[in-house]
């Protein structure tokens, strides 16, 4: 009998480890620019290729950046919960249009609703790349003195926003 | 006869309709060659356990550009590695560096392998010992067991 425990042992705690691999989302990759200083960049606006936009312009506020594009299929999940965020007046959203078309991603944002105080269009992806951004959507939340301080990969949820966008948000702002 | 000859033929040109397709810097084939070897360093992070080099996803695409833009720039490959892992993380390196928190994924295998070679030899050593300790047989039993292999007596059952 004794003899079967040891393999037995290591059997289980094979399994242990194979079992928390399985609950791991391997696609998540966790970013090393968290409490870093985000990224600089200077951007022409999607509305008005005129005008420029880049983080030091909202130093001073926490806000929120979210990569988004009209070709991503759950950029288009998420655009609602975006609209509905931008209606609470919690948190400025600052949008980056991630190699897109400019016509297309004005035309979402005219049929869908545009929760955005402005978006930057990054037409190349430079400026993603420089943000770590590996995948759309993508969404960080930056602080008064530029810190990133969060990134939400992937699509956010309703209750992303409600458990943890929201009070990290109310948290920086100290209220 | 012939149009299987052309057959072969077009079959044998049929890679270079492709090829046209993974051209990205003829004009410059030594740059070309160090992108593609530090890309061979770094992960694409949107594929499962891909080097850029080999992916065509759009990510790896643009990140390949990316590391010939920086060239191009003269930046080093140990700048551009820097680079990357600043922004995805040490992830993003495809062999991971050695350091404590990798020693037993670097060194597990050795480790395995000693103990399942110090396990063979204790096991080992116990079958001989077991060997020497067994009872020496009686010219009896001998006999006996010479008539059973040679299949002369049959076993009281069977």
């Amino acid at each position: 009998m004794n003899r079967f425990l040891l393999p037995l042992g290591v059997f289980i705690v094979l399994v242990i480890f194979l079992w928390i691999g399985l609950t791991l989302n391997p696609r998540e990759v966790p970013s090393p620019l968290i409490n870093k200083i985000a990224p600089t960049f200077r951007l022409p606006q999607l509305h008005n290729a005129d005008k420029t936009i880049g983080p030091e312009d909202l130093r001073g506020k926490v806000w929120v950046l979210n990569v988004w594009a009209s070709w991503c299929v759950t950029c288009r999940q998420e655009h609602p919960l975006l609209v509905e965020l931008g209606r609470q007046n919690l948190v400025p959203i600052y949008g980056l249009n991630y190699k897109d078309n400019r016509d297309d991603g004005l035309a979402l944002l005219k049929t869908s609703g545009d929760p955005y105080v402005l978006s930057a269009y990054d037409r190349e992806g430079n400026v993603g790349i420089d943000w770590g951004v590996y995948g759309v959507p993508e969404t960080f939340v930056i602080d008064k003195s530029g810190l990133i301080r969060h990134k939400f990969i992937g699509a956010l949820t309703p209750e992303l926003i409600q458990n943890k966008l929201i009070p990290l948000v109310k948290e920086l702002n100290g209220a | 006869m012939h149009s299987k000859l052309l057959f072969l033929i077009l079959l044998l040109l049929l890679p270079l309709a492709h090829a046209e397709q993974a051209v990205i810097a003829k004009d410059d084939p030594v740059l070309e060659k160090r992108v593609m070897d530090l890309s061979a360093h770094l992960r694409c992070l949107v594929c499962q356990n891909q080097t850029i080099a080999d992916s065509n996803a759009e990510l790896a695409v643009d990140l390949k550009n990316q590391v010939r833009e920086k060239l191009r720039q003269g930046q080093s490959e140990q700048e551009i590695l820097d680079y990357m892992v600043k922004r995805y993380g040490e992830f993003v390196l495809f062999s991971p560096l050695v350091k404590s928190t990798t020693w037993l994924l670097w060194f597990g295998p050795l480790l395995l392998l000693v103990v399942g070679l110090g396990v063979l030899f204790i096991i080992l050593r116990q079958r001989r010992k077991m060997m020497q300790q067994a009872p020496a047989l009686s010219a009896d039993e001998h006999a006996r067991a010479a008539s059973l292999l040679s299949g002369k007596e049959s076993e009281g059952h069977s």
